[in-house]
């Protein structure tokens, strides 16, 4: 591919480009941010909000336990979505956007 | 290769259940493991490396342990496994060898690894022995916070998927120089982050390495320094012959001992539980063992307080992070640390397109979540059938449960099921640190030869033929001072050195990565700026941290100890036998300490916190953005939208090679 002879400028205002960027950044930096908040919750919670942590839930198996085991269940949760959208709908754009190029 | 994993998975799976069925008899495991053996001076120092960053439980001088219990391996049949791993890994390298001919086969594998073959690589580069071993050792001690802290090394991957991954595998070709000097002048650039990325897998490897020997010394009885020659000898064997290629397979060879390894034993302790996690929780809570361990081990209280619960407390946080500042510095090191680890950056570049790389990070997720989750099982399990007490005794950082454990349940089975299960996670202790070895050796020998050699010495101007040359001269260079580095670490305590990779990683390497991939008005200062002030100042906060020694605090302890004893002397009482001894030992300790100060002339930490992150994050952002800002340049804003599309589409990359 002759990369030297492509126009990246007018690539980077295509609409089509514009509007995958605009997508990915809001979809990417949210999800990112909540799932940042979402584990920072846990060490600090478990240090300022013991109380909390020490509450039981089902039998001996307290809060706290929980709390740490959904952290797993929502990075995979965040990760399946995640994929689900960007095969879906990035990947998508990303084709159109090649595709009109050519 | 990967079918037979899960054929192995599930033959190991069946043949525990058909064994736990009739595994009524009781364990008398515990004489054949218990072998009084001479005290290796730093068993709990084998923590550092097979431990996560930072956190050992500071072993503060402890007094001479007379005799220290020592796990007996069949050595046969464990040398047997040993040959066996050896000789699997050794037919993957033969045949990538052949293999290896352009400098992207070496770094990259010609970008011909599949998204799922590259997911369980990464399981396997990521999943050091401080996973496998530490924080099952750790839940296994300190109950819930051991589990804590294993969650942020999962969550680092959402980092890892959403910002890094895709865009590394659009934009970058070998290492990470190759996408940090895109729109920056590429010489100063590329020098500089190859310092840092060589900083960050030494004092990662040097962590392995010394881990390694420990660990080698402990479980089969090898000398210190044997271990560490063959260790490294292996390592070099696969990345001067194999490149990346073979790296990979003996990581997703590795991860796939790992997992069936764990899922084993996780459902021997499933099956002692009745397969029941409520009744599994309420035999933790109401265990005599750890309640004592918790009462007295942990909490210090000398006589049981009235309507304390020592058994559920061990289910609750507080017994080991006891500092919530340096917890969350440490979350932020992991989270941010684990997409600037240039050994992981560099596992995207083995892929054909961003599809698979956004693949493999999403099953490398699901195999480290997994595995995570059974480690909890393995070390409540541990706590409940082999108690802390005597996990603690063979090992302070608790590093030898899960050894403990198979071999307890294994010796339920039969004698020999015992063995064979120790002999068994053995080899997968020695295959992990193969593969996480490999791994920091081939990013830290890309960096030289790549970044260094041949595109600021050579200008680019490099033969394929002189490329993989220059990156096996230097995998072999990167390779032998590693070894040489290992052995004269020996006697030292190496904790710090995984907190400084992550703060390192975190600090300097993410942020001119982030900046780099998504913000316009980044250039070459901002870069040279980032990298320096994020490097310096994490290493500068770890080394005044307290992570190193201070010996003005063992003098101080001491001089307590002497103060106590002599005023119980001078009060006319006669001192036990083990006082007598503590007296001498504490006064030859005060006289050793006393006025010393840590190696930069501190008596005591300047800086509270073992985990620089909190501060040296927003440091390095901050320093990459004023530089930035400081010296503005046209270029760098206009080479922007090519980048941007580049690493947004995927347009331009190279074409992959059929492995």
């Amino acid at each position: 591919m002759a990369l030297k002879t492509l126009d990246w400028a007018s690539i980077a205002r295509h609409p089509k480009f514009v509007e995958l960027h605009h997508r990915k950044t809001v979809f990417l930096f949210g999800w990112w941010i909540f799932s940042t908040v979402f584990y920072f919750l846990l060490p600090i919670g478990a240090a300022y909000a013991p109380g909390l942590f020490k509450v039981k839930i089902i039998g001996n198996i307290n809060f706290g336990y929980l709390f740490a085991l959904s952290q797993f269940f929502v990075s995979w949760g965040i990760a399946m979505y995640y994929a689900k959208i960007a095969n879906q709908k990035f990947d998508r754009l990303t084709q159109e956007l090649i595709d009109e190029l050519q | 290769m990967k079918r037979l994993l899960i054929v192995f998975t599930l033959v190991f799976a069946l043949a525990g259940l058909a064994g736990a069925a009739d595994a009524a008899k009781p364990g008398d495991a515990a004489q054949a493991v218990l072998a009084a053996v001479a005290a290796s001076p730093s068993v709990a120092q084998a923590a550092p490396a097979v431990q996560a960053p930072a956190q050992a439980p500071a072993p503060a001088a402890p007094a001479a342990p007379a005799a220290k219990p020592e796990i007996k391996a069949n050595k046969t049949i464990t040398i047997g496994m040993f040959l066996v791993i050896i000789a699997i890994t050794l037919a993957v390298v033969v045949n990538s060898a052949r293999k290896t001919k352009t400098a992207a086969d070496f770094y990259a594998a010609g970008g011909g690894i599949t998204g799922t073959q590259n997911g369980w690589a990464i399981a396997g580069d990521y999943m050091s022995a401080a996973s496998f071993l530490g924080i099952s050792g750790l839940i296994s001690l300190y109950g819930y916070d051991g589990f804590m802290y294993s969650v942020g090394w999962l969550v680092a991957y959402i980092t890892v998927l959403l910002i890094v991954a895709e865009p590394c595998r659009n934009a970058g070709k070998y290492t990470l120089g190759d996408i940090l000097s895109f729109r920056t002048n590429p010489k100063p650039v590329r020098a500089v982050c190859a310092l840092s990325v060589v900083s960050v897998s030494t004092f990662y490897l040097t962590a392995q390495m010394v881990g390694a020997g420990k660990l080698m010394q402990l479980l089969i009885g090898v000398d210190y320094k044997m271990a560490i020659i063959g260790v490294g000898i292996l390592m070099v064997g696969y990345v001067v012959f194999g490149g990346m290629t073979a790296t990979t397979w003996v990581q997703i060879i590795k991860a796939g001992l790992l997992m069936s390894g764990a899922t084993l034993l996780a459902v021997l302790v499933g099956i002692k539980a009745g397969m029941n996690p409520i009744g599994f929780f309420s035999d933790i809570a109401t265990n005599a063992n750890i309640q004592e361990w918790v009462q007295k081990g942990v909490l210090k209280h000398p006589v049981p307080e009235a309507g304390f619960d020592y058994g559920q407390r061990f289910l609750e946080p507080g017994l080991f992070l006891k500092n919530p500042l340096d917890q969350i510095s440490l979350g932020m090191a992991l989270v941010l640390g684990t997409a600037g680890m240039p050994h992981i950056l560099m596992r995207f570049f083995t892929v054909p397109t961003a599809q698979a790389a956004r693949k493999s990070v999403i099953i490398a997720m699901f195999i480290i979540g997994t595995f995570y989750i059974l480690t909890t099982l393995l070390g409540f399990g541990a706590a409940i059938h082999v108690t802390p007490q005597k996990i603690s005794m063979f090992d302070k950082g608790g590093n030898m449960a899960t050894m403990l454990l198979a071999q307890q349940l294994g010796g339920d089975i039969a004698p020999i099921v015992g063995d064979l299960f120790l002999a068994f996670l053995c080899a997968v202790a020695f295959a992990t640190i193969l593969a996480v070895v490999s791994g920091l050796v081939l990013a830290a020998s890309a960096a030289i030869a790549h970044d260094i050699y041949v595109n600021v010495i050579k200008d680019g101007h490099a033969d394929q033929h002189e490329q993989v040359r220059a990156a096996r001269i230097t995998s072999l260079c990167v390779g032998a001072v590693g070894i040489v580095i290992g052995i004269a670490a020996e006697k030292q305590n190496v904790a710090h050195l995984v907190a400084l990779a992550f703060a390192v990683a975190s600090s300097g390497n993410l942020p001119v990565v982030v900046l780099s991939l998504f913000w316009r008005r980044f250039n070459t200062a901002g870069t040279i700026c980032g990298l320096v002030v994020g490097t310096v100042v994490s290493i500068g906060l770890v080394m005044i941290s307290p992570n190193m020694t201070y010996p003005q605090a063992a003098a101080d302890a001491a001089k307590k100890t002497i103060t106590v004893l002599e005023k119980k002397v001078t009060d006319g009482g006669a001192l036990s036998e083990k006082e007598v001894t503590d007296l001498a030992k504490a006064k030859t300790d005060f006289a050793a300490n006393d006025g010393g100060t840590s190696m930069l002339g501190l008596k005591a930490p300047l800086f509270t916190l073992k985990n620089p992150g909190i501060v040296s994050i927003p440091v390095g952002f901050l320093a990459a953005v004023l530089g930035a800002l400081a010296f503005r340049s046209r270029r760098s804003e206009e080479m922007f939208d090519e980048l941007y599309v580049r690493q947004n589409t995927g347009i331009g990359i190279a074409k992959a090679v059929d492995h």
